[in-house]
């Protein structure tokens, strides 16, 4: 009942949760130091390549994507008119004034947005929440009963998408529906928060009913192991952000504070 | 793991009683009752007699002192509830509640990981337990695919999976449609005979589970136990205190309606396809990446014609798409295909499409009631969300009051005028979301399982009702799973799954 089904087939699924977590840090760590086109250029390039292996169908992976898209450029863009100028001044009208100093800077945030999103999304919507909940609880030792009842509630979004269009078709059942809208907005949103509760308490009494929160050592039906190939996907990340940082270092475009 | 896992528990509750945190008067209190190892007990009672909070108890999820205080002592198998978890199982009402994870296998394996249970052996039971209750689909089938019945039996295989000594059951069919019904009683009893186990069910139902129990207990409704012993003894009611109490009783008679002549049509369906519309901008996205198409109808489509003293019951499976239908013919989704036509009698001067109405114009002419009453509650008073409909059609104060106050002592919530809705029992919910619909006194009633968690009295109360109703001259059109209430209001059955008119 989770929003978007996750993609179970290609060599991404079958990687633990938490090496895509861990992946998708490392790179974008590494990309949010700087911001000049030469290190989130050839992260980008490289991730492409990987991608071409990675067995996902390109409709998926543009249909999924679609959002990086649409939201790179559109980052790009605000920095051209909006960011700030150095260089030769092109244009200058209000508040836009675009520069030699703002084009760039607008190309390497387009670049950035891609160059973070792309890995990011297409980790991410491989991920099964049971098997990330595992991968959270038993790897990095977070607390089972945080993560396990993060989990359940997460079912409950999809309740909530149908509660709220039950209140709506009701509100116009009463006659009410046209008449002040912010009111009814609000009125509206505290009936959804009160049936979140019910449902919220109900949930929890059906999972203390089968023993959550039973005192004693909880053990797991599903084992979440970190293997080999967890390990090379950390290695692969690791290798893509060092080259990106190297070249844009080489090139002299770097630009961290610390670098 | 607890000790004497598997083996059935016995119950031991000396003058107890519980109250909520923040409530003057106690839930539950001064029950005796001893229960032997391996017995079935029905417990029954009228509606606010305690009988959940019992169940709450004796499956040690009450809480603690923040939430509540409690009263006299309550062991099972010789140990506090709170501190035998595992020993108790409990199974609730709403089928959709129960379901924790995204797999039939890791929900079953759920409570045997609280418990410690060692891997190997978990997988063991999560397969025996699914066997024990007959679901057979793959371990890692989607949880959201399974019907109500099926989702009540996982539920009842993760409680299995624990190996409790004591099964207690609130209600757990009071959701499902006959179908289901069987297929839990079934579950249940196969499940017992193969582990034994004590068993206490809460149901207001009394035919599905009474050859099934071994005792009947029934409680009070001012506390205490009201009457105890075999099912025959207790049932036959020599005194009528259950009748009075609003148990459901076997052989208790349904009243039947007298013929309702019938008027002019108040609303055709012609090949009427419906189906939850794409309305949202996300939705339509999501279903553009999903391949399929915008709006997908659910069921055959429909040809009928409802006229002024009608009735009619939309019947079929759950999730066949009765709701649905009933929200089509209210108005409040459009048609997929087909025609739905407000005859001019209905319509009274507004276009012949119901969908494209007003929402005030829907006041008078289509009055419909959801499943769920908290969806349809607007107001912080029952007064208040009873002269809801009424003050948006402007009309004057007095006829407003006058309204209200007949429908408040009509529906005996008098009482309960300057109460929270939120805050009313199951049966007052229901009663008060039918009140608010008849307040503007539509020619077309439309109900959404209007029975539903109703004891034998309030029950009496709706039929009672809604068949006045129809010799007034309105129209009512039901979706319901209640067999008794489609004959005591003498409505014609619409199977929504096969689409056929049967009379």
């Amino acid at each position: 009942m989770t929003l978007v089904q996750p993609l179970r087939t290609g060599p991404l699924a079958t990687l633990n949760p938490v090496a895509k977590l861990g992946a998708s840090v490392i790179v974008t760590v590494a990309l949010l130091l700087s911001i000049d086109p030469v290190s989130a250029g050839v992260a980008l390039i490289l991730e492409l390549v990987l991608l071409a292996f990675a067995g996902i169908p390109v409709r998926t992976i543009l249909a999924r994507t679609a959002p990086v898209w649409i939201a790179a450029p559109l980052a790009g863009l605000t920095t051209v008119l909006y960011g700030q100028v150095s260089g030769t001044v092109y244009v200058q009208w209000w508040a836009v004034e675009i520069s030699q100093g703002s084009i760039g800077l607008g190309a390497a945030t387009a670049l950035r947005v891609l160059a973070i999103g792309l890995p990011a999304v297409l980790l991410f919507v491989t991920i099964d929440p049971t098997d990330l909940a595992d991968g959270l609880a038993q790897l990095l030792r977070l607390p089972a009963r945080f993560v396990i009842g993060g989990l359940a509630g997460l079912r409950l979004v999809g309740l909530f998408a149908e509660d709220w269009r039950a209140l709506t078709l009701a509100r116009r059942a009463r006659g009410v529906a046209e008449s002040g809208a912010i009111r009814r907005f609000l009125g509206q949103s505290f009936a959804l928060f009160v049936l979140s509760l019910r449902r919220g308490t109900k949930l929890a009494t059906a999972m203390e009913a089968r023993g959550f929160g039973a005192p004693g050592q909880r053990t797991w039906a599903r084992p979440s192991v970190f293997r080999a190939r967890d390990w090379a996907a950390l290695g692969v990340a690791l290798a893509v952000a060092a080259a990106a940082v190297t070249a844009a270092v080489a090139a002299g475009s770097w630009n961290a504070p610390l670098g | 793991m607890s000790t004497g896992e598997g083996a059935p528990a016995a119950v031991r509750v000396a003058d107890w009683g519980w109250r909520y945190e923040g409530r003057s008067a106690w839930a539950v209190r001064g029950v005796d009752l001893c229960i032997e190892p391996g017995e079935r007990v029905l417990l029954l009672g009228a509606s606010g007699a305690g009988k959940s909070t019992l169940l709450a108890g004796l499956a040690g999820v009450l809480g603690g002192d923040d939430d509540g205080e409690s009263a006299g002592s309550l062991t099972v198998a010789g140990r506090p509830p709170a501190q035998a978890r595992g020993t108790a199982g409990l199974l609730l009402q709403d089928p959709d509640a129960q379901v924790i994870l995204a797999r039939v296998g890791d929900d079953v394996a759920f409570a045997g990981e609280n418990l410690g249970v060692p891997r190997d052996e978990l997988w063991m039971r999560v397969r025996r337990s699914l066997a024990e209750v007959g679901l057979d689909v793959p371990l890692d089938h989607p949880t959201a695919q399974l019907s109500g019945g099926q989702k009540q039996r996982l539920a009842l295989a993760g409680l299995l999976a624990m190996r409790p000594g004591l099964l207690l059951l609130d209600e757990p069919t009071a959701n499902l449609d006959p179908e289901g019904v069987l297929e839990v009683r079934d579950a249940v009893r196969a499940a017992l005979e193969a582990t034994g186990a004590t068993l206490v069910v809460v149901e207001h139902r009394v035919a599905v589970w009474r050859d099934l129990v071994t005792r009947v207990v029934v409680l009070g409704a001012d506390g205490g136990v009201l009457a105890d012993g075999a099912p025959d003894a207790v049932l036959a009611d020599a005194d009528g205190e259950l009748g009075r109490a609003g148990v459901w009783l076997p052989g208790t008679p349904v009243p039947e309606t007298s013929v309702v002549p019938e008027g002019m049509p108040l609303l055709t369906a012609h090949s009427l396809a419906f189906g939850r519309a794409a309305t949202t901008r996300s939705r339509r996205r999501r279903r553009a990446r999903a391949g399929a198409a915008t709006a997908v109808p659910v069921g055959h489509p429909v040809d009928l014609e409802v006229r002024a003293g009608s009735a009619f019951a939309l019947t079929g499976r759950n999730g066949s798409g009765k709701s649905t239908l009933a929200l089509t013919l209210g108005g409040l989704l459009p048609a997929l295909g087909g025609e739905l036509i407000a005859e001019p009698l209905l319509a009274d001067g507004a276009s012949s499409d119901p969908a494209s109405w007003r929402s005030r114009e829907l006041l008078t002419r289509i009055g419909s009631v959801f499943q769920n009453p908290e969806h349809q509650f607007i107001a912080g008073t029952v007064r208040d969300e009873l002269a809801a409909g009424p003050r948006a059609l402007h009309l004057p104060t007095t006829e407003v009051d006058e309204r209200v106050d007949e429908l408040l002592d009509r529906l005996a919530l008098t009482d309960a005028a300057a109460a929270n809705p939120f805050t009313l029992s199951g049966g007052q919910k229901r009663r008060l979301s039918v009140a608010t619909a008849l307040a503007t006194r539509p020619r077309l009633l439309v109900l959404d399982e209007p029975t539903f968690g109703q004891d034998a009295r309030t029950w009496q109360e709706l039929v009672r009702m809604i068949a006045s109703l129809r010799h007034e001259g309105h129209a009512i059109v039901a979706a319901t799973h209640d067999a008794e209430f489609v004959r005591a209001v003498g409505a014609a059955s619409l199977r929504v799954d096969v689409a056929e008119v049967t009379a």
